[in-house]
């Protein structure tokens, strides 16, 4: 399973009603840092399964997403709980810095 | 062999590390490559087109190649970040450990320690507060996101001029601030800053620094001068830039002893020994590059070190040298 490609549209059903915590990766393919992410959170999309909702958001396709959540700096991972932002992180801090906001949230 | 235990380990995932590697798996050191960010420093160029080989090419996408090559000559990249490092025993019983955490672990008889340097900061105000916020350390990564803005870019070396032209066929306006009276990057980059400059779209504001980054708490808006500049203090801006180099990423290397010099460089020799028989160095951290950072180097400095460790491994000199 990798992680969901999220869109604007789904954005309020899948993230802020979502039962679980949502991890979201904000990303672009011209951004080398994100792709060496990318895997990293398609494997925590299958680690964390049922327990937290990880997601990504392509801000090329997703602009309206990206300024409306301040978003100007890639990669950027937000963590949702309850409908409400409650921790982000800017760069790649590789797998066990993911990890860690993760355990923060359950 | 246990799987934790190599010949070789190789801190440090950028040119000079992943170089050693491939020519480590040539002279067949079962090595491991560790490091955090797969092609260091120049997986952030955006367009490279001075390095032989490829007429233009971008950082990250040069890492994967040479990922690719690493992998295919048998070896390994781990991208992950030590915690640290340990030396112990004595003669054949000498080990280098690299933990990270207690029980996890790997370890070689001999280390090439190449990771390179950590970006310079401004250590100013607002320059943490807005991380994220508009100041980027990734002009790569993030000048998309100043389309019709504007944007300071800090500093007057090849990152800062060439992350200055790469931001602006975004931006509607880049001030690229620089504290000495003249730029230092490759006449290529300012020949093509210049042409910006002609159109009015850049602007370079020499012998000044900024001292603080100003912002509304959501995001930036500007940044203030230590001197005017065409009578103002304060630049209105999106965005701030910093490309301020680095200063050689030597943390892991220091608790074991290694001798570095006034500057912070590693001191190597010739053949890219360091002072502690059996750890060599590579690529940016070295005082071979102080003055000279370039991926070219880097590499030739990480085969040297991998053709050393060969010969303090089995006591013999690398194959392709002679004479040493």
């Amino acid at each position: 399973m990798s992680a969901l490609h999220l869109k604007k549209d789904d954005f309020k059903k899948k993230v802020l009603e979502s039962k679980i915590p949502v991890f979201i990766d904000f990303f672009a393919p011209w951004c080398g840092p994100c792709r060496l992410a990318g895997p990293v959170v398609d494997e925590l999309a299958l680690e964390y399964k049922d327990k937290v909702a990880v997601a990504k958001v392509n801000v090329d396709e997703e602009q309206e997403l990206a300024q409306k959540y301040g978003v100007m700096s890639i990669p950027m991972v937000i963590m949702f709980k309850d409908g409400k932002e409650i921790d982000r992180k800017t760069g790649f801090p590789g797998k066990d810095g993911f990890v860690e906001m993760i355990k923060k949230a359950l | 062999m246990t799987d934790n235990i190599y010949d070789l380990l190789i801190i440090g995932a950028g040119p000079a590390g992943l170089a050693a590697s491939i020519y480590s798996s040539r002279y067949r050191l079962s090595n491991l490559v560790i490091g955090k960010l797969l092609g260091g420093e120049l997986s952030l160029a955006h367009k490279i087109e001075n390095y032989p080989g490829f007429l233009d090419i971008s950082g990250f996408d040069l890492a994967q190649i040479w990922q690719k090559q690493v992998e295919n000559l048998g070896a390994k990249v781990l991208l992950k970040e030590v915690g640290r490092l340990e030396l112990t025993g004595e003669g054949e019983n000498k080990s280098f450990k690299a933990y990270f955490s207690k029980n996890e672990y790997y370890q070689a008889k001999a280390l090439i320690i190449a990771t390179g340097s950590e970006r310079r900061r401004l250590n100013i105000p607002g320059e943490e507060e807005y991380l994220g916020k508009g100041v980027s350390y990734c002009h790569t990564c993030d000048a998309p996101f100043f389309k019709e803005k504007t944007v300071v870019i800090i500093g007057g070396s090849d990152s800062a001029v060439s992350g200055a032209v790469h931001t602006a066929e975004f931006a509607k306006k880049v001030y690229l601030v620089y504290r000495k009276d003249k730029l230092r990057a490759e006449p290529a980059w300012i020949n093509q800053w210049q042409q910006i400059e002609k159109q009015a779209k850049g602007e370079t504001i020499y012998n000044t620094n900024v001292k603080e980054i100003i912002g509304d708490k959501t995001r930036i808006t500007g940044v203030k001068l230590d001197k005017p500049y065409k009578g103002q203090e304060i630049i209105s801006t999106d965005g701030v830039f910093i490309e301020i180099g680095g200063v050689p990423g030597t943390a892991l290397v220091e608790p074991l002893g290694i001798k570095l010099d006034e500057r912070g460089y590693v001191i190597v020799s010739e053949q890219m020994e360091t002072n502690i028989p059996g750890l060599f160095s590579a690529g940016d951290m070295t005082n071979k590059s102080a003055s000279f950072k370039q991926a070219t180097w880097a590499i030739a400095q990480g085969a040297m070190a991998a053709a050393s460790a060969y010969k303090y491994l089995k006591n013999t000199t690398a194959p392709a040298i002679r004479g040493i």
